[in-house]
Parts: structure tokens; sequence; C-alpha cells
């Protein structure tokens, strides 16, 4: 909503307000002030001028010469290129010396040989823009009417002085959607009166109700619909005030009647349509739904289809309206319109809404229908503007409103107790300080001991509980007013959840290891939402999208993760340790939320570990990240419980992957990107893990217990043993252990050969043993024993051989 | 004899005195005291003499003994020093060179806001609650006052599923949820942080996803003063002690009075381009729980009473950090990440 600060001090008195002082007040109050514009502020010099005479310039054919009357002895010569510019015409002079928007400065010059003293102006040069400026002056120089005098300043007489304050309006602030709405909120800020106009139309003889008959057949719709007419109208320009104050409100001036409907609707905030009341032919108006697939063709020359759920004006036949959203072609007013049928309405906001959408017209008009109009208003905004076309367009008002309909809603009444405004709050005010408050936003008020009741205005149906009044009061009593103070009474423990903790243990092991923490988008491709997926569903999918990339959920987060390496490869950052936490989403089936898993995972690329000077490389391989699953798991006291297993899922390297299990179950995977992948993103070799982090954390929650350092020595023995390639070091370890009872404390892998000195398809791996007997010193036979246990398993289990 | 042995000692001393390195001390060693050595002779050769002389000659070796062997101790321990000296010497490094890197990562910018909000009110008595991020229309709106077709609904375009489905376009569902689980008894102090989505389009100031953080306190007699408290308590913490806030009323339809919190700027109030010369930045919304929410929520709303307040962590982080584009939390290029692993 823009507020032109000139056109607002015909209600209420700001004179001793600066803009910005009653920009920063309102801001204060509760309406967002987004911007001042003062257009004149950055243009100087400019005047009015009278072209005496316009001749074609002798060397250019798209050039006049014009002699100009600017209000001084001589007239002075300027070149214009304007193809409208004539003789006869008031025009706006940008003098030798002036400054127009943008710091363009006019000087003196010649044009093709012919001497220029300054620039005739069009509209946009003065800084209105295009789509504001009356049709007629969009494409060449402004005409002033001739009720102007050359030499007077040309920006006063376009208002171009005026300051305009742009209204950021929440939704339930349609109120201030008018002129008089706002004049009500800043007489409440400052205190003040407000000046309201009192339309009383003069009225000819003839009976309105002979021209017109109006009939509502969707009252639910349409409650009230009053109709005024004006014969004998002169469409023509509107007076330059009413133009320029349009343009300042942000409103393209037509004509005179188009303007007078419009001047009010900002005025009242009631959307008013002009019919011509000759084109409707019938002489009469019925109000009803629109029948499905009846065409209609509206007046921006558009045929549209309507459909049941809109709500039309016909002229009992056809449809001459889309209701609330815009007039139909067929009753258009036109510059020979002679009989005007003013329309005022209470249109139901649903409805508009939703022709609004249907046929994707937003207007002024349908914007404030939607957000609904203030019903005691639409009276008087009709009479206002029949009054003002009898005023501005020659026109005879009709006698008598032609109303159909009724929708006089009684103002509602509001209590509050004093006690109970002033614990919401939080403050200690009095009785008589809330009565002010409530007369400066003139509300009636009612006060019984410690309770008032309040009658709101039909203009702010936003006020509607208790809690609306306490806003009332404390937005104009001052936030600034209100103290500081904690909440009392119980007082809670507060903390992260046991899940929470591990989430961020698990965070900070990760860092600790030197992953860098990435956040990326949930959205994401069709191609990319079940790659690399633990378990791959039918994607959720967005009913809109915005875009291809962002159309499903994931259902993995290394796909991103994937593409973040990439970036950072592209970018000399080829050695990148990155992982993420978050959520991924599966599938539950149509209207079912879907189920939210809180993973983690990570990519390695490059380097694991580097060291420049002194010649240490290692690149990141399996068993860097492997490690580092095997030490998160280490670190929420899981490691007897993971294993993993040779696995291939898709889109990893079939012979470097595998599955990360907890109790046996899957919980993840580790692995390296696909080389065929990876060359798709332009990466080298990549290794990625992602695991279930809420089944990780779950299963984390134990109670940690001591158990006794061993006070007895342990003894080891290391044993490397030939097998078959195909035998996995997981499977001698599980033997190993299994044979050593309890005696054998660690197990663990020193040496693996597969080489020449192998026999052909066999492979040496080497582990060390160590036993401890808690309770006494072992001796080596204890150990011989078991030890002999161990390797007769292994020799039958996995036909495992001592390496001699 | 007595003369034999004070010439062995000089000689001895002298010898130990002048050598070279250990190894000749220990010829010295062995060649002076050894089983075979001179002094060793003489002590054979005591059995020849008188019971009165024995004595007296037994403790002139044992002083010769004494000497020699001090001698050479003290020989070796400066040749021992100089071998060390010398070792030391050859083992210098050059201090200057680079260590060895350890491996350094950390935390996402919006994670350590996040953390940092979360610790904040933690140490106000606050737990942290969590939600879905496809959350019910219900949920998200109906339940938060916006009911279907309310005008309010245009002011976060949502990203749905099915018309009943929907990507969060805040937290608040979880405050919804949490309200429902506590059946209408209070306290509630909880802080809410997650991701959320809306249709915007990407650009340096907008993303279709970003985080919120948003807190609700539910109690008898909560008052805007606790809310305005909270968040000046709030404020100080995160951006400084000297910082203010001021409220600005605004609409929310979930809250009733609602608010816009500004920050006063680190710019003092005398204006900046981070507040665009107001001396104020808009960081939090806020507001009373509008009755209806309460009611729908299972609580009674003349016996309860609350408040609610929101963020989102990126306009946060920039804040704080000066970062300049929304986009970059989301590109994760790791010369943006690796500046805010640091301790601060």
């Amino acid at each position: 909503m823009f507020v032109s600060y000139k056109w607002l001090s015909q209600y209420v008195d700001i004179a001793d307000q600066s803009p910005e002082e009653l920009a920063e007040k309102i801001t204060r109050a509760g309406i967002e002030v987004e911007g001042v514009d003062m257009p004149a502020s950055d243009m100087k010099g400019i005047v009015v001028g009278y072209v005496q005479s316009r001749e074609q310039h002798p060397n250019a054919d798209k050039l006049s010469k014009c002699m100009v009357d600017v209000g001084e002895e001589e007239p002075v010569q300027i070149i214009c290129g304007a193809k409208n510019v004539d003789a006869g015409q008031y025009v706006a002079v940008a003098r030798t010396g002036a400054v127009l928007p943008g710091n363009f400065k006019i000087k003196r010059a010649k044009l093709r040989g012919e001497e220029s003293n300054g620039m005739i102006c069009s509209l946009s040069e003065l800084g209105i823009e295009s789509r504001l400026n009356p049709k007629e002056y969009a494409e060449g120089i402004f005409n002033f009417p001739n009720d102007v005098t050359p030499g007077e300043d040309a920006l006063a007489a376009l208002n171009r002085d005026d300051a305009i304050l742009e209204l950021s309006l929440t939704p339930n602030r349609s109120d201030a959607l008018s002129m008089i709405g706002v004049a009500y909120e800043v007489a409440a800020i400052l205190g003040r009166s407000v000046t309201i106009p009192q339309p009383n139309p003069a009225e000819g003889n003839e009976h309105a109700a002979e021209a017109v008959q109006i009939r509502i057949d969707a009252p639910e719709d349409n409650p009230v619909y009053i109709g005024r007419v004006v014969k004998n109208v002169q469409v023509g320009p509107s007076p330059l005030w009413m133009q320029t104050l349009l343009m300042n409100a942000g409103v393209r001036p037509h004509n005179n009647v188009v303007d007078i409907t419009n001047y009010v609707l900002m005025e009242y905030g009631q959307p008013l349509h002009a019919f011509d009341l000759d084109r409707v032919g019938t002489g009469e108006i019925v109000v009803r739904r629109a029948e499905e697939g009846e065409t209609f063709v509206t007046l921006d020359d558009a045929e549209r289809t309507l459909s049941a759920d809109q709500l039309v004006i016909t002229n009992g036949k056809e449809p001459i309206a889309l209701a609330g959203v815009m007039g139909g072609a067929n009753s258009e007013v036109h510059a020979g319109t002679v009989n005007v049928l003013i329309e005022s309405a209470y249109f139901d906001g649903q409805i508009v809404r939703a022709a609004s959408k249907a046929h994707g017209l937003r207007s002024e008009a349908s914007a404030r229908f939607e957000k609904g109009v203030d019903p005691a208003r639409v009276k008087a905004a009709c009479d206002r503007a029949a009054q003002l076309m009898a005023e501005l367009a020659g026109g005879t008002v009709l006698a008598g409103s032609v109303v159909a309909g009724e929708y006089a809603p009684e103002p509602k009444k509001v209590s509050i107790t004093l006690d109970r405004l002033n614990t919401r709050l939080g403050t200690d005010l009095q009785m008589g300080g809330v009565e002010d408050i409530f007369s400066r936003l003139q509300f009636q008020t009612e006060t019984n001991g410690d309770e008032i009741t309040v009658t709101v205005p039909t203009r702010r149906g936003d006020i509607t509980i208790p809690e609306d009044l306490t806003e009332e009061v404390a937005r104009l009593y001052g936030y600034d007013h209100i103290p500081l103070t904690l909440p009392e009474g119980e007082s809670l423990p507060g903390g992260l959840s046991p899940y929470q903790l591990g989430r961020r243990t698990a965070r900070r092991y990760l860092e600790g290891a030197g992953f860098y923490q990435a956040v990326t988008y949930s959205l994401t491709s069709e191609k990319r939402a079940t790659q690399f997926a633990l378990e791959v569903r039918k994607p959720v999918a967005l009913a809109m999208p915005m875009s291809e990339e962002r159309a499903f959920l994931r259902e993995s987060l290394l796909p991103h993760l994937m593409e973040v390496a990439s970036y950072n490869s592209a970018r000399q950052m080829g050695s990148a340790s990155l992982y993420e936490t978050g959520a991924v989403y599966l599938n539950e089936g149509e209207n079912v939320q879907p189920k939210e898993e809180e993973r983690i995972a990570g990519i390695v690329t490059g380097l694991w570990q580097e060291h420049v000077w002194q010649g240490e490389k290692k690149p990141a391989d399996f068993f860097a990240v492997k490690g580092v699953i095997e030490g998160l798991a280490a670190r929420f006291g899981l490691t007897d419980r993971l294993s993993f297993e040779q696995a291939g899922p898709e889109g990893f390297h079939p012979g470097r992957t595998a599955s990360v299990l907890l109790d046996r179950q899957p919980i993840g995977v580790v692995g390296q990107l696909h080389p065929a992948l990876a060359k798709e993103v332009d990466l080298k070799e990549a290794y990625m893990f992602e695991l279930k982090l809420d089944v990780l954390l779950q299963a984390a929650r134990e109670e940690l217990s001591y158990t006794a350092i061993p006070r007895f020595p342990s003894i080891s023995r290391d044993i490397a043993l030939v097998v078959d390639r195909a035998v996995k070091a997981a499977e001698l370890e599980g033997i190993i252990k299994e044979a050593g009872g309890s005696l054998l404390t660690n197990v663990h892998v020193f040496d693996v050969y597969e080489g020449e000195r192998m026999e052909e398809g066999k492979k040496s791996v080497a582990f060390a043993l160590t036993y401890v007997n808690p309770d006494k010193t072992l001796t080596d036979e204890e150990v011989t024993a078991v030890h002999e246990k161990v390797l007769t398993a292994l020799k039958e289990k996995a036909n495992a051989d001592l390496r001699t | 004899m007595e003369e034999q042995l004070k010439q062995l000692q000089e000689e001895a001393v002298k010898k130990a005195a002048a050598a070279q390195d250990l190894k000749e001390l220990n010829d010295i060693r062995v060649a002076y005291l050894g089983k075979k050595g001179p002094v060793t002779e003489v002590l054979k050769g005591m059995g020849k003499l008188s019971a009165e002389e024995r004595p007296k000659m037994g403790a002139l070796v044992n002083v010769v003994r004494e000497a020699i062997t001090t001698a050479i101790e003290t020989k070796q321990s400066s040749l021992e020093a100089e071998a060390i000296q010398k070792q030391l010497a050859e083992e210098s490094v050059d201090v200057t060179l680079p260590g060895r890197p350890v491996k350094l990562g950390g935390h996402h910018p919006l994670t350590r806001v996040t953390e940092e909000i979360e610790d904040l009110f933690i140490g106000m008595g606050y737990t942290i609650a969590e939600g879905p991020e496809v959350e019910q229309d219900y949920y998200n709106f109906e339940a938060l006052n916006l009911p279907k077709g309310h005008p309010a609904r245009d002011m976060q375009d949502t990203f749905y599923i099915t018309p009943e489905l929907l990507l969060r376009t805040h937290t608040s569902p979880v405050q919804v949820r949490t309200m429902l689980k506590h059946a209408g008894k209070g306290p509630v102090k909880i802080i809410c942080p997650g991701k959320v989505y809306r249709r915007d389009s990407d650009d340096a100031t907008h993303s279709h996803q970003f985080n919120q953080i948003e807190g609700l306190v539910v109690g008898e007699n909560i008052r805007m003063s606790d809310l305005k408290g909270t968040l000046d308590a709030f404020a100080k913490r995160m951006f400084g002690e000297d910082r203010e806030i001021r409220l600005r009323p605004s609409f929310f339809p979930f809250t009733e009075p609602s608010v816009e919190v500004d920050v006063s700027c680190m710019c003092g109030g005398k204006g900046c381009s981070i507040c665009k010369g107001t001396g104020w930045i808009e960081v939090l919304g806020a507001g009373m729980v509008h009755p209806n929410v309460l009611e729908m929520a299972g609580f009674d709303s003349t016996v309860y009473s609350g408040f609610a307040f929101g963020m989102g962590q990126e306009r946060i982080a920039m804040l704080k950090y000066g970062i300049d584009d929304i986009r970059h939390f989301y590109t994760n290029d790791m010369r943006f990440l690796k500046q805010f692993s640091v301790h601060e």
C-alpha cells in the first residue's frame, strides 16, 4: 500500500510530522513502513512551460523546434524529440541547470545545429513509472490541463513534491488498505481526530430505481449490492490533482469515471465498478453463480471460461463482470459513455479469491474483497463516487440508491479485565490509561469495575478476542514500556536427551577424525533420490516441484555428498573429508508421513594423510574409512557388536565395499564409489559410508561399568596362517575366538601377505593372540593347551596351516 | 714400595686425564686397576710385609686406588658428556619446519549456531524437541490457527506432497506435538531446531531449504514481559552484553499479540550497511501463544498462557560472521567450511 503524505493530510493533521518521523511512528505502532519515497528530492529546476510554436527541425526529421514560454520575458528555444509535442500545450520543462532522477543534469546544447535550452519532459523522466502514466502520455511528453501558469513549479503541480510511504501490511491489517483506514491508525498514534468525507451528492429528479433494477440470486456470496446511476457524464481526463494522487498511490489514471472509482477505492478501501448503463442494455443487474463452462470476455479482452464456484454480475442475460475481480468488455465505460451505473457491493472473500486465483487476475479490488471490506462503507463509498462524478464529470446523479440485499453486521463487543490485560503483558496499567488508548482508536468502551468492554468498529474485523485487545493496548502503549522479566514458577532441568547427546558425540568424533560437516538439500532429482540408498523405495515426490533438480526427497545422504566432493575437487580441493547427519525419507504409502531415518554419512577423496616436506603421502583407501566407522562404534561401546560383510550394492566398487552390520543386522555401507560413477562427476578415487545413526545411537544406550585391570601377566602367541585366498580374515578370527575361549582376550591381524613367495591361490594372514587369566598367572602349559586347540580348529574349519 | 705406589698413582691419573675416548679410558682402568694390574700386584706382595706395616700399606693402597678410580670416573663423565653433546648436535632439527599435520574437521556454521543457541537455552532450563520434516497439514497449519483458505497461508508458500502432506514451513508443528504430549499440563519449555522448506527460488537471500529454531514456554501466568526478558538475555549472550532488543508489533496467526524483534546493531546505532542505517537488525518473530493454539493443543487458555519465538540460523550466522550469500551454507565449499572450525 502506497500512502501519499499529501493525500493523508486531508484526513488527519500531520503538518508537524515529517514523513520520516511519521513513518517511524507508524512502524513502531505495528504497520511496517518499508520505505519513504520523496520523488522531488532528486530533481530540481523543472517548471511549467507553454509551447508557443513548434516547427520541424531543419536538419532532423524526428525533432521539433519549439519556442516555450517558461514564465520569463522571452520564450526559450527547446529542441524536442517527442512525437506528440505541439503548439498550445502546457508541458513540464527541465530548464538549463535542472537535475532529473539519476543525477541527469540538463545543459545547454546544440542538437543538429539548433540551440536547445532545456528539455520537455515525459512523466517517466520525472520519475513516474511508465506503467502508471496515462496511456496518451506514456509514449511522449506530458500535457498539463489548462489550469497551470508558465513558470510555476512543475513538480508541485504534479504532486511530485509529495512523500510516499510504502506500507507493508500483514494479513490482519487489511483495514489499512485505504487512506481512511491509515488515517484512523495515524490519528490513534498521534492522539488526534480524523476528518472523514461526508458524501451527500446533489440528486436530480429522476429516480435511480427507474433506470435500473438489481437482484441478487446468490445472497451467500453477495449479501448486499448498491447501485447508483449518474446520467449525462462527460468522459474525459480527470483533474490533475486526482491523476497525480492516483499515480502516487500506484494507480494508473484512465478517465474521470474510472479514476473516480479508483480514487474512492483507495480512499475507502471499497472496490467500485462503473458500468456503461446503456451498454448493460437491459436496465437490470442480476448477481448469480456462473454456469459451468460459461464464457465471458473481461475488459482486458481475454476470453474467460467460468465455473460454478465463481460469481458473476449479469444484465439478466449474460455476464457483464466477474464479481470483485474484473469488469467485462461488453459494458466497459469508454470515451462515448453517457450514463453510468456505479456498483458498490460486498462480495464474500472466498469466492473472489477462487475466481482471482482461477484466472490469475489479482487486482486492487480482488485483494480487498479477499481480505474482507468494511460493510459499513459500502453505501458511503457509492455516494462518494456519485458525488465526485457529478462534480468532476458533469453528470446528474439520479435520486436514491438501488439497494439489493442487506448487510449490516453489528459491531463486535469484546471484553477483558484489567487484571488479565496486565498479567498477559507484565504491565501495571490503570483503567484510565487503557480507556484512553481505546478512545484514541475511536473504539467505544464501557467500564464495569475491573472489566472493560470494547465495541469494535466493523472496519477492524481483525479484533475478535481479548488477546486482540491486549495487542492494541500493547502496541499503542509501546512495547518499549513493557518491563524485562523471566518466567516465574516451577523451574525445569534443561538438557539434551541421550539421543541428542549421542548425535553430538558422533559429530564431534568425526570432526576429530578430520571430517568437515556439510549440510545439503533434502530435495533432489529423481535420479539422485534413490542412488546409494540402503533401502530403495519409491521416492517421495513433491506435488508441484519448482524444478526437476528439487522434486524428490532423498533416500540417502551420499548423492549430494558426492556432488559436494566433486564441487570441491573441481576447485583444487581434491583431498576432502566431509560428513553429514540428517534425515532420509522413506515412502510409507500415499498420504502417510514417510519414515524419517537419521543417517550419518561421509565421503573421503584424495589424500588421507599428508606431510609434504617429509614426502609422506597416504591416499585414502577402504581401510581408512572402515577405521573411521570402527572408531565410531568403539566410541559408543559397540565394537563387539559390529561386523562387516563383503557386499556389492549398486554404485559401489564391487570388490571394495562392505555392508556394515550391528548385531548381524545391516545398518549401513562402506566402500569405494564405483569408478564409472566417479568419472561421471569428475572424481578420482572416493570412499564413502552411510550408517543408520538412529539405530546406532539407540543401541549405544547402555550404562558404563568398570572391568578390573588384570593383575596377572598376559602371554602372547603370534601365528602366521596359510589359507586359500578366498578365506576372510573375519572368518579366521571367529574360529580363533571360539576355540580360544575365555582365556583368549585379544586377537588381531598383524600381517597379510599375498605374493610370489606364496603358493598359487594361497595367502598368509598373521594373527597376534593374547591370553590372560584374570585369577592367576598362566603357565606355559595352560597356554599351549588352548593354543593347540586354536590351531586344530583352524586346520579343521579353514584348512589353515601354520606358515613355516 | 710406598714410592712405587705414589708413582703409579701419578702416572695413572695423568694418563686418565689425557685419555681421548671411553675405550682408552677403559684400557687405563684395566691396566692399573685390573686383576693383573700393578695395584693388584702390590696387594699380592703385602704378604711379605710385617704385621705393623701391613695395615698401613693396605690403607695406602686404598688411597691410591681411590685416587685413580676418581680420576678415571671424572674423565669418564666428561667424555660421556662430550659424546652426548656430539650426538645432540647431530640430532638437531630445524624447528621452523612445519609439523606433521593433525587432520582437523569441524562443524558446519549452521550447526555451530544451532548448538550455541541450544546450549544457551538449555542453561535457562529448556529441553530440545524435534519432529518430522514431512508434516501433516494439520500440525503445520490448522493447529496453528491457520485453517485452509486462510490468507496468511500465502505468507509461506508451501511444498505440498499431497493435499494433506507437506514439507514443514516452520518448526512450529513440533511445538504443537509437544504440547499435545503434555496433555494440558504445564509447564512446557522447549527449543525446536530443524530444517524447514518454502517455495522460494534460491538466490543470495532466499533458500528453499533453511533452518529454524523456535522456542515455546507455556505455564500459568506467562507474560509478554517474560518473552521480552528472555529474548533480551538471548540477544546479550548471542551477540554481546551491550546489545539491546526492540519489539515491533507484527502479525502471526499463531500468536497474539505478535511482534518482530530487532537487536541493536553492532555499529552501536550509528547506522551501517548491515542495519541499513537504522541501528536495528530484525532477528526474530515472537508473540504470546494464540488462545486458539493453546486450546487446540489441549491447554485451557484461561489458566495457561505462553510465549513463542522463532528465528533462522542462516540469518543469525550471516549476521554473526558477516556471510553475504545464503547459498554458501549449502554449497559446502571447503574454503568456507574450514573457517568455522576455529574455537571462539
